[in-house]
């Protein structure tokens, strides 16, 4: 594609935040060679491009590094702004501060507390992560509400930032229900999350880039019994 | 300012979080009307402006609230790009490192800080300590790199980096005087020493900073308030 440059994306397949921006690159029709990483041994590479945090995802544009994802999704719609007819982030200041404000809500909270599902080492302190994950999750149903206006994503009548933000944590939903039988997501208790979440599953940035929910499954073992074995610096 | 902007912020004055949106307004040359919240017992306009958190910096445009100091402070150059000087470049890329090193701040310096004054031992906050002057050399060579030999993270003028970190000055400042030692030193950060200095000097900053007294007044009544509860939690 046109103005394109040569971009790469240093990723962890099942990672939520590396879904999102794959999802972005995946909307505007953007291609990229993508680099698997190993995030709980980490290589040079990530060493090199991210030294601040050591995560993924990177995205290398021209050589040049951006890190932390939903910085990266921002730069992914302002550098091929309305391409493929999509825009990501919404027109309207309000409504970007809506989404901004939502985004950082999820993963200063919502992602934490799934994770500490995983990391517990105790059973209390799981059921602990899982009720705090559950009650992040009720107050989601009614931002969707409240974002969504009757339409069928947060962003409208397609996906955008907040979809994205929101969205990638799904995959994990259904791992974390296969390893814990616990569902966060139920038509009973979050009627319009439970909608939005097929809609999401649907569309076809989700369908060609979110990994089947067993390779999650494979990582969160991977992750809890290094965990178990040595203490290990942040691994996402 | 269009006709019609009505623009209030409910905050508290010691808040860093408050002080950044006053920056943001300052520099933008935009009046609005300071509420100042009783954190002990908030409003009801507040409570009900930022119910998922309850905390300040709430902004009302036109009664419509924003909330999160660093999702304000960009509404605020969003909403009023014809207005004063932008806070953000128009570059994709240089946007995509003032929001990395905005946000840094935050992850980092704020939280490694409160560690220091906040730690529940001694351990703990002279590991926040350490931690904090580490994040400083880091954003030493943050500013080298953004400023490009000017002033100011954001070049020759503010932007949005030199906003968040500039409304925990009063904070640091304190801290300094109350320690003895210098946080902004300006053999191991020079630059970010001589920013500090620039900074504070700036008509939109004096606006916005609280006094560097206060400050020191506040922090020693909140630690012996501190000291009193845990004091008396283990009679």
């Amino acid at each position: 594609m046109a103005g394109e440059g040569d971009l790469k994306l240093l990723g962890l397949l099942v990672s939520p935040f590396v879904v999102r921006v794959r999802m972005a690159l995946h909307m505007k029709g953007v291609s990229y060679e993508y680099i698997e990483q190993d995030v709980i041994d980490k290589g040079e590479l990530l060493l090199k491009y991210n030294p601040v945090y050591k995560k993924v995802p990177v995205l290398i544009h021209n050589g040049v590094p951006l890190c932390e994802s939903q910085i990266i999704v921002q730069y992914i719609d302002e550098v091929w702004p309305g391409t493929n007819g999509s825009s990501i982030l919404p027109a309207d200041p309000y409504d970007r501060a809506t989404a901004r404000f939502w985004a950082a809500y999820v993963d200063d909270k919502l992602f934490p507390a799934w994770l500490g599902i995983l990391k517990a080492k105790t059973q209390e302190e799981r059921a602990e992560k899982v009720k705090e994950t559950l009650a992040v999750v009720e107050l989601l149903e009614a931002a969707l509400a409240q974002c969504s206006n009757g339409k069928p994503f947060f962003a409208g009548d397609s996906i955008g930032f907040l979809d994205l933000v929101v969205g990638c944590n799904l995959l994990w939903f259904e791992a974390l229900r296969r390893l814990f039988g616990v569902t966060f997501v139920a038509a009973g208790k979050t009627p319009l999350l439970a909608a939005w979440a097929e809609r999401f599953g649907g569309t076809e940035a989700a369908r060609e880039v979110v990994p089947d929910a067993d390779k999650a499954v494979e990582f969160a073992k991977k992750l809890m019994a290094s965990l178990c074995s040595a203490p290990v610096a942040n691994a996402s | 300012m269009a006709a019609g902007d009505d623009l209030k912020l409910l905050g508290a004055w010691p808040s860093p979080f408050v002080v950044r949106v006053k920056l943001a307004l300052s520099f933008k040359g935009l009046s609005f009307e300071n509420v100042e919240e009783d954190l002990g017992n908030k409003s009801e306009l507040l409570v009900s402006s930022n119910p998922v958190h309850k905390k300040v910096p709430v902004l009302l445009h036109n009664g419509k609230p924003i909330c999160e100091s660093m999702v304000i402070v960009q509404y605020i150059d969003e909403a009023f790009t014809g207005t004063g000087p932008s806070l953000l470049s128009s570059d994709p890329h240089e946007r995509a490192i003032a929001r990395f090193w905005a946000a840094y701040v935050d992850d980092k310096l704020v939280t490694s800080w409160v560690q220091s004054f906040r730690g529940k031992t001694e351990e703990d906050k002279s590991e926040g300590t350490k931690q904090m002057f580490a994040a400083l050399q880091t954003l030493e060579g943050a500013l080298r790199e953004c400023s490009k030999g000017e002033g100011y993270f954001g070049g020759e003028s503010v932007g949005l980096v030199d906003v968040s970190l500039g409304g925990l000055l009063s904070w640091l400042n304190a801290t300094e005087e109350m320690s003895g030692t210098k946080i902004f030193d300006p053999v191991k950060t020079p630059l970010l020493a001589a920013w500090a200095e620039r900074f504070s000097e700036l008509d939109g900053a004096k606006l916005a900073l609280p006094d560097k007294d206060r400050m020191v007044e506040f922090i020693q009544k909140r630690q012996a308030q501190a000291a009193a509860a845990a004091a008396a939690s283990q009679k």
